[in-house]
């Protein structure tokens, strides 16, 4: 069977939720090898959880250049390993830097890009990527016809699922980098994230909109959310009337999010939204207006006030969590 | 004095429909409203920050059918100084390889480019990996996902936003960069500008004009071929209750039904 290489996702040593959602894709066509291209020491922290969810191989790519150089360091390890091992595939994780390392890979390899997959088919030994498009209004399968498929996979789109690995390792040099072609990273602010998980890798999303009034107001969402072990998110239109920043926007021109359980408070569920959020798998709506047109998406809906609805619901799960 | 070229492109509007082509499962661009893509009048509004600053020339740059001109005719009301547009009908169903190849040679039709800018994402094809792709083919350094721009002779520094935080990056032009929402904010046409823009030079090229072959591009030669398009069923309207008082029980009672919570 073919090897299918994962680039693995990780900060400081911890592999991020959604390698093991690609690993568990990779196994859909061949054979998972992970690919670890970090600062020295990585590899022997992250092997382990590779092994759980059925990395046979992994490869490691170690360096101080990693950190000190944009992207490319990967692009260029990719490169060599999908020259050397003609693997039957190359997953990356549709975050804003994997996005960019794919692009990279498929002009340097000259192959075909499948971008944001939810799923990955074995056609009669064709790699076909699943696609929900236009915010889940289109399902597209698709193909690449030339070179090696580079997909990346979109976090949540996948449930990952875990499966024994021998994770055998094999060490990979990492090229050198050629300066003048070359991004240096100069100093890093990384988000100090709270202790609620991130939007695009939580399996439950509580978000508010518009009907929420105010900045003070978004702690009745984020209440709840914190009872549900929830993410936070927001519409555009509150994010726009500076209820809750940016970065937490769900929606066309924010993030697109698929959790298990996605709870809309206020949100009347224009388009733009829908197209973030309309893949999740059960939906949850709270408005006052009987016609708002989330109610039309929504699995369960309360036609009511949030502010009552919101709090009962987060005194309900306390109870149930005991 | 940096030589500045905007990469701008006409998106349907997020706000309508957008539909598949039942052909050949290609953006159906009729379909939908048309606007510039608000972030690239962001890269407009840099590219024109940059040239006040320290003088050059912008350059707008768009790849696309007809309709790219109210794109163009946009940008350079702003403020840009001329355009090239690549417009072609052998460039229908160009996959992201085949649009970069042709952004960079149109890229090379200008001379003595120090800067491409372009946005961080298009909102129809979400790819967000083309600003990345163009530094690949041009061999230039990526510095994408700016929310700051700066520049002192020849080295350029951006201050790089993702989810993950802020990075700072540094390097040497000529170099390509893609702007974020929080860059700036765009100016508004003025009238004398929508007046002079009507005036500027915009140089109308085939991919043949390129040196490309029109059988490198298009539906047929792409790197990616889809197999079936399906619309989803619409998601049909679950259970609705009215709140009486219990609200917020009920939803706890479906999310238990559900094995939820």
């Amino acid at each position: 069977m073919s090897e299918v290489l994962v680039l693995v996702d990780e900060v400081d040593g911890e592999v991020k939720k959604v390698t093991f959602e690609l690993l568990t894709a990779a196994r859909e066509i061949g054979e998972p090898a992970a690919v670890v291209v970090a600062a020295p020491g990585t590899a022997a922290k992250v092997r382990e959880s590779l092994a759980a969810y059925g990395a046979a191989k992994v490869y490691v790519a170690e360096s101080d250049d990693v950190a000190n150089y944009l992207l490319t360091p990967a692009v260029d390890v990719l490169a060599a390993l999908v020259a050397a091992k003609s693997p039957a595939a190359v997953l990356i994780s549709a975050t804003a830097d994997g996005k960019e390392i794919a692009g990279r890979l498929a002009v340097r390899t000259d192959s075909g890009l499948l971008i944001e997959a939810i799923g990955l088919e074995n056609a009669g030994g064709d790699v076909v990527g699943v696609q929900s498009i236009f915010g889940g209004a289109f399902t597209v399968k698709a193909k690449t016809n030339r070179g090696t498929p580079i997909v990346t996979v979109r976090p949540g789109g996948v449930d990952a699922v875990e499966a024994a690995g021998a994770a055998a390792e094999e060490t990979v040099e990492v090229p050198s980098v050629e300066a003048a072609r070359a991004t240096a990273i100069t100093g890093r602010e990384p988000i100090v994230g709270g202790d609620r998980p991130e939007l695009t890798e939580a399996s439950i999303v509580v978000s508010g909109g518009r009907g929420v009034g105010s900045a003070e107001k978004f702690e009745v969402v984020e209440k709840l959310a914190d009872a549900l072990g929830a993410a936070v998110g927001a519409s555009r239109a509150a994010v726009d009337s500076g209820y809750y920043p940016a970065q937490f926007q769900v929606g066309q021109t924010g993030k697109t999010v698929s959790p298990q359980l996605y709870v809309a408070l206020g949100i009347s569920g224009a388009i733009q939204h829908r197209a973030g959020m309309q893949t999740s798998k059960t939906i949850v709506a709270v408005n006052k207006d009987a016609e708002a047109p989330i109610f039309e998406i929504a699995d369960f809906g309360v036609v009511g006030d949030l502010f009552a609805v919101a709090p009962q619901l987060t005194d309900e799960v306390a109870k149930r969590k005991g | 004095m940096p030589n500045i070229v905007v990469l701008v492109k006409q998106v349907p509007d997020t706000y309508s429909e957008r539909r598949l082509a039942d052909a050949d499962h290609t953006l159906d661009r009729e379909s939908a409203d048309a606007v510039l893509d608000e972030i690239n009048e962001r890269a407009v509004e840099e590219a024109l920050l940059i040239k006040e600053a320290q003088g050059g020339e912008v350059t707008v740059l768009s790849v696309g059918p007809q309709r790219a001109t109210e794109a163009i005719r946009k940008a350079l009301s702003m403020g840009a100084d001329k355009a090239v547009h690549v417009s072609d009908p052998a460039l229908h169903g160009s996959c992201l390889l085949q649009t970069t190849k042709v952004l960079a040679a149109a890229i090379g039709k200008v001379d003595g480019v120090d800067l491409v800018i372009a946005g961080n994402e298009a909102t129809d094809g979400r790819g967000g990996a083309v600003p990345a792709m163009l530094a690949e083919v041009l061999g230039f350094p990526q510095l994408t996902h700016a929310r700051k721009v700066a520049i002192d002779g020849t080295t350029i520094t951006v201050t790089r936003e993702t989810d993950t935080g802020l990075t700072h990056l540094s390097a040497t032009l000529p170099a390509v960069v893609s702007v974020g929402e929080k860059i700036n904010e765009p100016r508004y046409p003025s009238f004398k500008g929508i007046m002079a823009a009507k005036k500027k030079p915009v140089e109308t090229y085939t991919v043949a004009d390129l040196g490309i072959d029109a059988g490198e591009v298009g539906l047929a030669a792409a790197s990616t071929t889809v197999l079936e398009a399906t619309p989803k069923p619409p998601r049909s309207a679950g259970q609705r209750v009215e709140d009486g008082g219990d609200g917020g029980a009920k939803i706890a009672e479906y999310l238990i039904g559900q094995k939820l919570i």
